[in-house]
């Protein structure tokens, strides 16, 4: 093309790459609602977080409720189920992190931190299996916790993988107790 | 397409995908080197506005369908939720709202330019006659559009539109039924609506190709409407018009964001913010601006099948035009006599635009009777006669000689020098 | 010039943008908001105002369900803190259900929740109310315009909340010709869109509302904050809107300057 000769090409190069930026850059931040319009919209996240009475649940009883679009399982612990979950050394699970988003991130998944300010009766945590997202079986498997029956993960009475192709613990959300007999999740 | 450029793949791989689809030189060959009239002014810049738009109407269009609801009970509520909710929703609904009117701008001014610089003439009949289809396509997709968000004026828009079918002897009663899939503009309208409101953009990009392949086997008319004659009378179109077509299409951009950020609602109807109501119709169905002229037209006739058939025949005249000009320039900076009564064209069309908003009464419907016969009149009486008996101005020997005897005072450095 | 042209023709095209009037309603009061013009903005303590008015006095019979509770805290809108959404959802009476025992129940409002409607359907709405309905008022000032003409609607928009705020303050004797064509229950204004007789009674009367914030408490000044806060009901996302339209043309503009003098360099050797 015959625009290549130029008295000046120094500045014909600046304003080349300067028209060049702005375009790109127009173009990425035009591409931004573009792909932030597919995310969570407002009335979306303002439903994130719910309450819960927890005072109807029986020992030894479980209830699943939906947070989020997913279940979540809220299981009023018996002493036996507790104990069992205590008496395993952190360094026999296969996942040893706690997925507790309550505690510290890598803390181990010790009983006692897969619940939260120590009430270790209440278990609370997601229903969706660390495999594949299946909803894990409660009250069954081999350790008398979750099992998963898709693809075979057993979890233990404190949610945690102990057989199978699961890679993690169910994960704990975000809750705190209101009450005695309240809690909030998210 | 392909004959204007001499591509050579240079890397292996290039040579590899060469011999088994040559897609790299045609796009250089139809988008890059294709020589291009080098006289072209601005008003030539509104295609590429033109594709573009389409482009922002197809990607805004298919965002919003992921949000909204084609149900009757929840659609207008299914907007507002674009609207209030999603993330940007505002931005994007606004974008298509008054990206379709940005759209008609555009397509008007890209009309007028290739009636007033006779781009519809031999031998480009054909591309003309595709752009007058594209133009048809673009008025069924904006209408049915329109009627999604569920509005007062979305559902009696539709009402009043279709019903124009039943004007059709015999079977129109039949023919409404069946396009309304029930015994009045309901849920399944707006589902039928909608699906073809999602499949029409992509039957106009097929036929904006087809117009775009129509183009490039006469190439580009011009403002002398000269044909041009050798190769100094061209220039690549990259850089040079993909250079002033983005200048154009960003300042169109600055036009339609002015709207789009401090106006998006003007163009629109306020009644629309009030959902559909089978049982009340608004004090004035008025369409929205692109079709007042034919609404304009519809009404100047006092008798249903009449007016349907008028204004149906005012645009279906637009594929005759090639034929009905006669006279053999093209440019109307020749036509002494054509450059006149093409402003009188363009009057007519900005009248009846503005009658077609005016309630059908009194001065307004004497007015709009006036107007809709000299669009006629313009078509089959004065165009043809022009074509006989008016005498042009002297036609340029080439492009290059035009752009050198407008450039008397010529530059310092400046002898003509075109690329290539 | 070439270019001055184009953009003359465009706006030309406009010109046959629709200008129509609706039968016999007087044009509002041209009153001003600070959200007028390209750079307005809310005042946030008229729509804190203007949401008292709201609630003490039109949520009686106008339904808002566009809205949520929690919109009260969105930025760009009256700037109540969370908190405060909190405890003024709390006020309102919302359905919710079924329970375990299969039966719907009340509760207090959460912040996610729709502002409740004060009917539960458009035909109890009608029987309260001698026959007519009163409007949602989620879009009262988009759906409503306050004069008409393709000039004046440019310059002025399309007058939403003028409308709002003169029909709640246009209450008047009629004139002695209208008076005979009076109707039994129906009250003249002539800013009315649909005829001049409206179903609502004048619903304001001076220092109905408190307001916490010791503001005047004025027929007139009711009206001008119920009527700024519905035309944030209506648009939301109005700053939002006009501070992203800033930046965007701003951007625009350089960029269309570095286009033209890119255009310019690569046409320099060519005569055109």
């Amino acid at each position: 093309m015959s625009t290549a000769e130029h008295a000046d090409p120094n500045r014909r190069d600046f304003l080349y790459i300067a028209t060049g930026a702005a375009g790109a850059v127009g173009a990425a931040l035009v591409a931004w609602p573009f792909i932030d319009q597919m995310n969570p919209d407002a009335s979306v996240r303002a439903l994130a977080s719910i309450e819960l009475d927890i005072a109807p649940i029986a020992e030894g009883q479980s209830i699943t409720i939906k947070w989020r679009g997913n279940p979540v399982f809220v299981r009023h612990r018996t002493q036996k189920e507790i104990d069992d979950a205590k008496a395993v050394p952190v360094s026999d699970l296969p996942d040893p992190d706690a997925r507790n988003a309550n505690v510290k991130e890598g803390d181990p998944a010790t009983d006692v931190n897969r619940v939260v300010d120590g009430k270790e009766k209440l278990l609370v945590m997601m229903g969706v299996c660390t495999h594949l997202g299946c909803v894990p079986l409660g009250q069954q498997g081999d350790y008398g916790g979750w099992f998963c029956p898709c693809h075979g993960s057993h979890y233990d009475t404190a949610g945690r993988i102990r057989k199978g192709p699961a890679p993690q613990n169910l994960p704990v959300p975000i809750y705190a107790y209101i009450s005695d007999t309240k809690i909030r999740i998210g | 397409m392909g004959g204007h450029s001499n591509y050579q793949p240079k890397s292996a791989a290039e040579k590899w995908l060469h011999e088994r689809l040559p897609i790299v030189e045609l796009v250089k060959s139809s988008a890059l080197d294709f020589p291009t009239p080098k006289n072209l002014n601005y008003w030539w810049t509104f295609g590429g506005i033109l594709a573009l738009m389409l482009v922002v109407q197809i990607i805004t269009g298919i965002v919003l369908v992921m949000h909204y609801t084609p149900q009757a009970e929840l659609a207008f509520n299914s907007v507002e939720h674009i609207m209030r909710d999603v993330n940007y929703g505002w931005l994007l609904r606004y974008m298509h709202a008054n990206g379709a009117s940005m759209f008609f701008i555009a397509v008007y001014i890209h009309i007028f330019r290739g009636m007033y610089y006779g781009s519809y003439k031999a031998p480009r009949e054909v591309l003309w006659i595709i752009g007058v289809l594209i133009y048809l396509v673009m008025m069924a997709t904006a209408f049915m559009g329109y009627v999604l968000p569920w509005g007062q004026m979305s559902f009696w828009g539709a009402k009043v539109i279709t019903n124009l079918f039943s004007a059709i002897p015999f079977v129109g009663e039949a023919v409404t039924t069946w396009l309304w899939g029930g015994y009045a503009v309901d849920n399944p309208t707006l589902n039928r609506f909608f699906s073809l409101h999602y499949l029409l953009p992509f039957v106009l990009a097929g036929l904006v190709g087809l117009h775009i392949w129509a183009l490039h086997v006469p190439g580009n008319n011009n403002p002398t409407g000269v044909s041009v004659k050798s190769g100094q009378d061209t220039v690549p179109f990259h850089p040079y018009y993909t250079m002033k077509d983005s200048f154009a299409i960003v300042v169109f951009l600055i036009f339609f964001g002015l709207f789009l950020f401090f106006s998006p609602n003007y163009l629109g109807h306020a009644i629309n913010y009030q959902p559909a109501d089978p049982l009340v119709t608004p004090a004035h169905i008025v369409p929205e601006w692109y079709y007042l002229p034919f609404y304009a037209i519809l009404r100047a006739i006092p008798d249903k099948l009449g007016g349907v058939v008028a204004m149906f025949g005012s645009i279906l005249i637009l594929f005759a035009l090639p034929w009905l000009d006669t006279s053999k320039v093209r440019s109307g900076t020749y036509r002494p006599l054509y450059k006149v009564f093409f402003w009188f064209f363009v009057l007519t069309c900005i009248a009846l635009g503005y009658l077609g908003s005016k309630p059908p009464e009194g001065a307004y419907v004497w007015w709009s009777r006036f107007f809709t016969i000299y669009y006629f009149v313009h078509f089959l009486v004065i165009l043809p006669l022009l074509g006989l008996l008016e005498t042009p101005k002297p036609l340029p020997s080439s492009i290059s000689d035009d752009v050198l005897a407008k450039k008397k005072p010529a530059l310092p450095q400046g002898q003509a020098q075109p690329a290539e | 010039m070439k270019l001055l042209k184009t953009l003359a023709a465009a706006s030309l095209v406009l010109l046959a943008v629709p200008a129509f009037a609706a039968e016999g309603q007087k044009d509002a009061k041209d009153i001003s908001y600070s959200f007028e013009g390209p750079f307005g903005t809310f005042d946030k303590g008229q729509l804190q105002r203007g949401y008292k008015v709201y609630k003490e006095v039109c949520s009686a019979c106008h339904a808002m369900h566009l809205l949520s509770f929690r919109n009260l805290s969105d930025h760009g809108g009256p700037g109540f803190t969370e908190e405060q959404v909190k405890a003024l959802a709390a006020t309102f009476t919302v359905k919710d259900g079924p329970g375990e025992d299969g039966e719907m129940f009340d509760r207090p409002g959460l912040p996610s929740d729709r502002f409740p409607s004060p009917f539960p359907n458009d035909q109890a709405a009608k029987n309260a109310n001698g026959g007519a309905l009163p409007p949602d008022l989620s879009l009262i000032t988009k759906s409503r315009a306050g004069w008409y003409g393709t000039f004046n609607q440019l310059v002025n928009g399309i007058g939403g909340p003028e409308y709002v705020y003169s029909v709640l303050t246009g209450f008047e004797q009629p004139p002695p010709e209208i008076a005979k064509e009076a109707v039994e229950g129906k009250h003249y204004n002539p800013y009315f869109a649909s005829g001049h007789w409206m179903g609502m009674a004048p619903p304001l009367t001076d220092g109905q509302v408190t307001f916490d914030d010791g503001a005047p408490d004025k027929v007139d000044d009711m009206a001008r904050d119920v009527s700024a806060f519905l035309a944030w009901a209506a648009e939301p996302k109005m700053e939002e809107r006009k501070s992203m339209g800033f930046a965007t043309i701003i951007y625009l503009a350089i960029f269309a300057v570095l286009l033209y003098l890119v255009k310019q360099r690569v046409w320099a050797k060519v005569e055109h």
